[in-house]
């Protein structure tokens, strides 16, 4: 089965019409590449993925079952929204971190408060002694795994450094392993490359290709074509709203059928 | 001589560093209250509030101040001449004037509050939305996202500006004086007439100087401490 189904997603910006029907399915453990010139509605899409942006029309659904429904009211509250856009994570372009807090704290910071609120429901069913002890013993645990989500983007030693000490291609790196803290099903990543500096490209891409080898599912908008190529199980090429085109890297690089895409393909190399 | 007047001002000076206190203390959260209102998604309340923001900011702290001390008792003295009172009438014939200090306590807390209102805002405003999104993607409520992660960024942004208003609230205390709070300016005012000399008047400067420089310093430790950081 597949693990995301994107069925028809509709998306309008007042009278612009951004996304006119999207749909996708992804298989666990493959990675999708969206390519697309800017305005073709790519980061829109992994914004609606996120929740960041409702979809007034279509569904999203991780595992079989229906996390967003643009007409279907009851899965727009914030609540059910802030539980099930936690199947996804998301890199952002701008790194995003939180620049009071050293690397450590922006990875810890939402679990901790997610384990905040889960103790207080363990202290509800099985008292307070008990509860300190499973926080202690929670705690300790997200201590550990911090260590085990720095060790492959290779910043182990930076934990306790801020996020203005890092280079851009490191803050990025910490900004992907604050995503996977969270163990989300399926990582997005919004050009992850284009803030960075030409030299610092490679180590992030280094790490999206090792997670990628790892097994992770992954959706990833971006303008790097040799990582696309390399990457990819499945493309997709966006135009104007649309999927104008898509198949396997091959397919889609080497063989474009759409005049759009080939008009792309060429004026990016 | 100098003892007795600095005894006098120091007392004068004790009224002042008491309306600056108070002042902060109900300025700084109705400020923010008043923040969230002009930032309100809801337009009838985004508008009056941005017009009651406009009116206490267009208008002399002075003229409050003397509005809210005279206001309720014209009111009350208005209301109670008029035959057979209805309900609404009959209370607004028992107002009367406030106390001195508490007229000019209100005034000041509504007129800072309005000013610390727009530099909460910009603060807020300020922030990239992209550090807003990344709360939301990691599953944090709107409040825990204020709080842990707007709000720290926020008053590092605003420490300058607040800084600078404060230090103006510790001057504008003196406009007490016009309805007869005895804080320092008073004091050192009644010496010109009790007694016929000026400099006790000049004198109170050196209170409000070495306050400021105190605050002064505690803010740089306050900006300094925050400095771990950019962004």
């Amino acid at each position: 089965m597949a693990i995301l189904e994107i069925k028809n997603i509709h998306k309008n910006f007042g009278n612009t019409k951004v996304l006119k029907g999207i749909d996708i399915t992804l298989e666990k453990g493959n990675v999708l590449v969206i390519i697309g010139s800017s305005g073709s509605g790519k980061t829109t899409l992994l914004r609606c993925l996120n929740f960041l942006e409702t979809p007034d029309k279509g569904t999203i659904s991780v595992n079989g079952k229906v996390l967003i429904d643009g007409e279907d009211k009851a899965t727009l509250s914030d609540k059910i929204i802030r539980k099930n856009r936690l199947h996804f994570g998301l890199v952002f372009q701008q790194f995003n971190l939180f620049p009071q807090y050293s690397v450590k704290d922006n990875l810890t910071l939402a679990p901790r408060l997610a384990l905040k609120s889960e103790i207080k429901e363990y202290k509800k069913a099985h008292g307070a002694s008990a509860a300190k002890e499973e926080k202690a013993r929670r705690e300790k645990e997200i201590q550990q795994n911090t260590l085990r989500l720095l060790e492959p983007v290779g910043l182990s030693e930076k934990i306790d450094s801020y996020p203005c000490e890092l280079s851009g291609g490191q803050q990025q790196r910490v900004a992907i392993a604050r995503a996977l803290a969270l163990e989300p099903d399926i990582l997005c990543f919004d050009e992850p490359t284009s803030a960075l500096d030409p030299e610092l490209v490679g180590e992030v891409l280094k790490v999206l290709k090792n997670l990628a080898e790892s097994g992770k599912t992954m959706v990833v908008v971006t303008h790097e074509m040799r990582f696309a190529r390399e990457v990819a199980d499945h493309v997709v090429f966006m135009s104007d709203g649309v999927i104008a085109e898509e198949g396997t890297p091959e397919e889609v690089f080497d063989n474009p059928k759409n005049e759009r895409t080939k008009q792309f393909l060429q004026s990016i190399i | 001589m100098f003892w007795q007047v600095t005894k006098d001002l120091l007392e004068g000076f004790g009224t002042t560093l008491e309306l600056f206190g108070f002042t902060l203390l109900f300025a700084l959260p109705l400020g923010l209250i008043i923040s969230f209102g002009s930032m309100s998604r809801f337009t009838p309340v985004k508008w009056l509030v941005k017009t009651f923001v406009w009116i206490i900011r267009g208008t002399p702290l002075m003229l409050q101040m003397i509005i809210i001390y005279y206001g309720p008792g014209l009111v009350g003295t208005y209301a109670s001449q008029i035959e057979n009172p209805g309900i609404i009438m009959s209370w607004l014939a028992t107002w009367s004037v406030f106390d001195r200090f508490v007229a000019v306590l209100v005034a000041f807390a509504i007129n800072y509050a309005c000013y610390f209102s727009e530099i909460y805002r910009g603060g807020i405003e300020g922030i990239p939305v992209g550090q807003k999104e990344a709360g939301q993607v990691l599953g944090l409520t709107k409040t825990q996202i204020f709080f842990k992660i707007t709000l720290m960024q926020v008053i590092k942004r605003i420490i300058p500006p607040m800084s600078n208003e404060i230090i103006t609230l510790v001057k504008d205390t003196s406009l007490a004086r016009i309805i007869a709070v005895y804080e320092i300016i008073f004091m050192g005012q009644n010496y010109i007439k009790l007694e016929g000399i000026i400099w006790p008047l000049f004198y109170t400067g050196a209170f409000y100087l070495v306050f400021n420089g105190l605050l002064t310093i505690v803010f740089g430790k306050i900006e300094k401490k925050l400095s771990y950081y950019r962004g």
